[in-house]
């Protein structure tokens, strides 16, 4: 009998301290501070939904194994509650009611638009600040004061690109490509008009196809008869990009191809392989220029947590450090999301992911009307056998 | 030659490429519907994993596409025979009611949809193009080597199966079991047996589409919803259970993309929602599609 007790003692012991090698902040116990994710991880759009959340659950990981995080007096552990809302905005209402019976106070996601605005009405009747990467601009403009824009909004990124190759480039002629959807539909409309608003002749902005796709060829051939200098794949999804430009380059087009989305280069390089060369995208603390020993830390934290690196997360690596540098900044906030609202006007800390004096604060006065962006640099990048290369970066104020 | 000729002719290649791909996914939905009256909503799953094989075999392994391709359909044959043996043959023995193994074929689509997810990831896959270079008349049609050989190899397949079904002695057993299940257990036919071969040939179609068309757009672990859909779509156009209703209903809808996404091109989104409003006024026309027996 007390033989077996021993077996069971040790073989507990010897679990508890495996268990701690994997995760010691397990052991830590420190208190936990829960930040919710809402949004797609199953279904063609996963891609954008799973690369918010294990970026979010990597950062939690490097955080909780450094011992955790002190905000005032107290050290936390982060924990990521996670909710996949399948691209539904039924699904979405759902996810942020989960969230507001957790008592979690900030939440990354909704990743669409009409998700987005679905779960508005929840986030601001419970106390919630949420984070959409989603582009209408009634979301961050007053009288709404709880959702804050995730990344760069295509409405910012695409001016500075187009303005970029009609000086670098001599771009003239634009045309505009949208899946037939609503974000990517809305992105291609504020496109259009960014581009006419530039002096750019804009020859095509009806082509459309289905997300199911399996040959862009018939959807493609009307633009590549007209030769544009400029191809815009508007709002296009990581998916569909590699093969749009795999047919158009096939049938023969020969001018620029850019889009306003985070991509990811070894989906370019096994979809489109050198017929992507050119590209031009968004991306983040993405290329080895022009990132710090933090974010390399960050992808091998990744790769490690899940096999393989997403380049989308390059611009979604920041959301969870933003709400994590604002709560340090005024521990009061972590109950009370007036208060993180009140730090946001003046919140700044080192951008610990990107070379250079960035750094992270709020953002948003000249298209919103208040501080309801996160400042992520706007790193615009091309694409080259393989990898990106950085082409220019720029900010949002 | 005006440039309107240049765009038709073109626009009616680009259909009968479409049409071979997608008369090929229908197929094998139809066969199952035709042997055990069976709508398999985890047809577009099925193909999602042949895509995955081919990718692995041929993207990541180095070994020949033709090697992967008969993986693909291979072993997407021994995943269907496991799935109608273990899965719907026992909910068939049990339930009459038909709701029951259309529930089972819905779950076996989210089961397969999270083990993709969890196997291969969320990221849009691809391999490198079995062949390079571009066939161009004069351009007047233009199209990649690679979507010839795709196209020829899909319609090798369709041939293929239309040729066993017609001579050899499965191909006649299934048959007679999809024109009267009863009829051919009297006169002998294995009703069990068939309706697993008919299952597992069903997935092969599925296998070897998905992997023959990874080499042209790829494949994610959450395409297999709307493959499902547009190969529903296609086999009420041409008729449920009936092999040449399939045939034809993927070319009427490959054909129908080609020319809707010329000539609606100028008004915007109207491709899909004409063809929709289409189906809907044929279906309530001819609800038992173009080839389909009104009595069932």
């Amino acid at each position: 009998m007390k033989r077996i007790t021993f077996l069971k003692a040790s073989l507990m012991t010897a679990a508890l301290a495996l268990t701690g090698v994997n995760s010691p902040t397990t052991l830590a116990a420190n208190t936990v501070l829960k930040i919710g994710f809402v949004g797609v991880t199953s279904g063609p759009a996963a891609s954008w939904g799973i690369s918010n959340q294990r970026s979010m659950e990597a950062g939690a990981a490097i955080i909780n194994d450094n011992g955790g995080v002190k905000i005032g007096s107290t050290t936390y552990d982060i924990e990521i509650v996670s909710f996949d809302d399948q691209k539904d905005p039924k699904r979405a209402i759902a996810g942020m009611e989960k969230m507001a019976q957790e008592n979690i106070h900030y939440v990354v996601g909704p990743n669409v638009d009409d998700g987005a605005a679905a779960v508005r009405p929840v986030a601001e009747q419970n106390g919630i600040i949420y984070f959409p990467y989603a582009f209408p601009k009634s979301l961050y403009q007053k009288p709404a004061s709880n959702a804050v824009l995730g990344m760069v909004a295509n409405y910012q990124s695409g001016p500075a690109i187009y303005k970029f190759l009609k000086d670098n480039r001599g771009v003239n002629t634009v045309a505009f490509i949208a899946a037939n959807e609503s974000d990517p539909l809305t992105q291609r409309e504020s496109g259009v008009a960014a581009a006419e608003a530039l002096g750019l002749k804009v020859i095509s902005k009806t082509v459309t196809y289905q997300v199911d796709t399996t040959d862009f060829a018939p959807v493609i051939i009307p633009i590549v008869k007209l030769q544009p200098d400029l191809l815009v794949l508007s709002g296009v999804a990581p998916a569909n990009a590699p093969q749009i430009i795999r047919s158009a380059r096939e049938l023969g087009f020969q001018g620029l191809i850019s889009t306003e989305t985070g991509q990811d280069a070894q989906v370019l390089q096994e979809g489109a392989g050198s017929l992507a060369n050119g590209f031009i995208s968004v991306g983040g603390a993405s290329t080895p220029t022009i990132r710090t020993k933090n974010m390399e830390a960050f992808i091998a934290r990744y790769t490690e947590m899940f096999g393989e690196y997403n380049d989308e997360s390059n611009t979604k690596v920041y959301a969870l450090e933003y709400i994590v540098e604002t709560l340090k900044a005024n521990p009061a906030a972590i109950n009370n999301v007036d208060e993180f609202k009140k730090t946001m006007d003046t919140f700044s800390a080192p951008n610990q992911y990107l070379k250079g004096d960035q750094v992270l604060r709020y953002v948003g006065m000249s298209s919103f009307g208040q501080r309801r962006q996160l400042s992520i640099p706007l790193v615009v990048n091309v694409y080259n056998e393989g990898k990106f290369e950085t082409l220019f970066i720029a900010e949002v104020d | 030659m005006s440039s309107e000729n240049i765009v038709m002719e073109q626009v009616l290649v680009n259909g009968l490429y479409l049409g071979m791909q997608y008369a090929l996914i229908a197929l094998g939905l139809t066969l199952v519907f035709a042997l055990m009256n069976v709508l398999n909503f985890a047809h577009g799953q099925l193909y999602v994993v042949g895509g995955f094989i081919t990718y692995i075999i041929y993207g990541k392994l180095g070994l020949p596409f033709f090697v992967a391709i008969v993986a693909s359909g291979v072993t997407l044959g021994l995943v269907g025979a496991v799935i109608e043996k273990f899965l719907f043959r026992p909910v068939i023995r049990k339930s009459v009611r038909e709701e029951s193994t259309m529930l089972l074929a819905a779950a076996i689509a989210f089961f397969l949809d999270a083990i993709i997810l969890l196997l291969f990831g969320e990221k849009q896959r691809g391999v490198p193009k079995i062949l390079d270079g571009v066939m161009n008349l004069d351009f007047v049609v233009i199209m990649p080597y690679d979507r010839i050989l795709i196209a020829a190899l899909a319609g090798s397949s369709i041939v293929a199966f239309i040729l066993f079904m017609q001579y050899s002695k499965p191909g006649r057993a299934m048959r007679a079991l999809a024109q009267d299940r009863i009829a051919a257990q009297l006169m002998g036919v294995n009703v069990d047996r068939y309706s697993m071969v008919g299952f597992a040939l069903g997935a092969m179609l599925a296998g070897v589409a998905g992997g023959l068309l990874v080499s042209i757009v790829g494949v994610n672990s959450g395409i297999g919803g709307p493959v499902s859909i547009k190969a529903f779509m296609m086999v009420m156009i041409g008729g449920a259970g009936v092999i040449s209703g399939a045939i034809a209903g993927g070319f009427i809808l490959g054909m129908l993309e080609s020319i809707g996404l010329t000539v609606l091109v100028a008004y915007g989104d109207l491709t899909y929602l004409v063809i929709f409003v289409s189906l809907m006024i044929f279906l309530s026309i001819r609800p038992q599609g173009l080839m389909g027996k009104p009595w069932g």
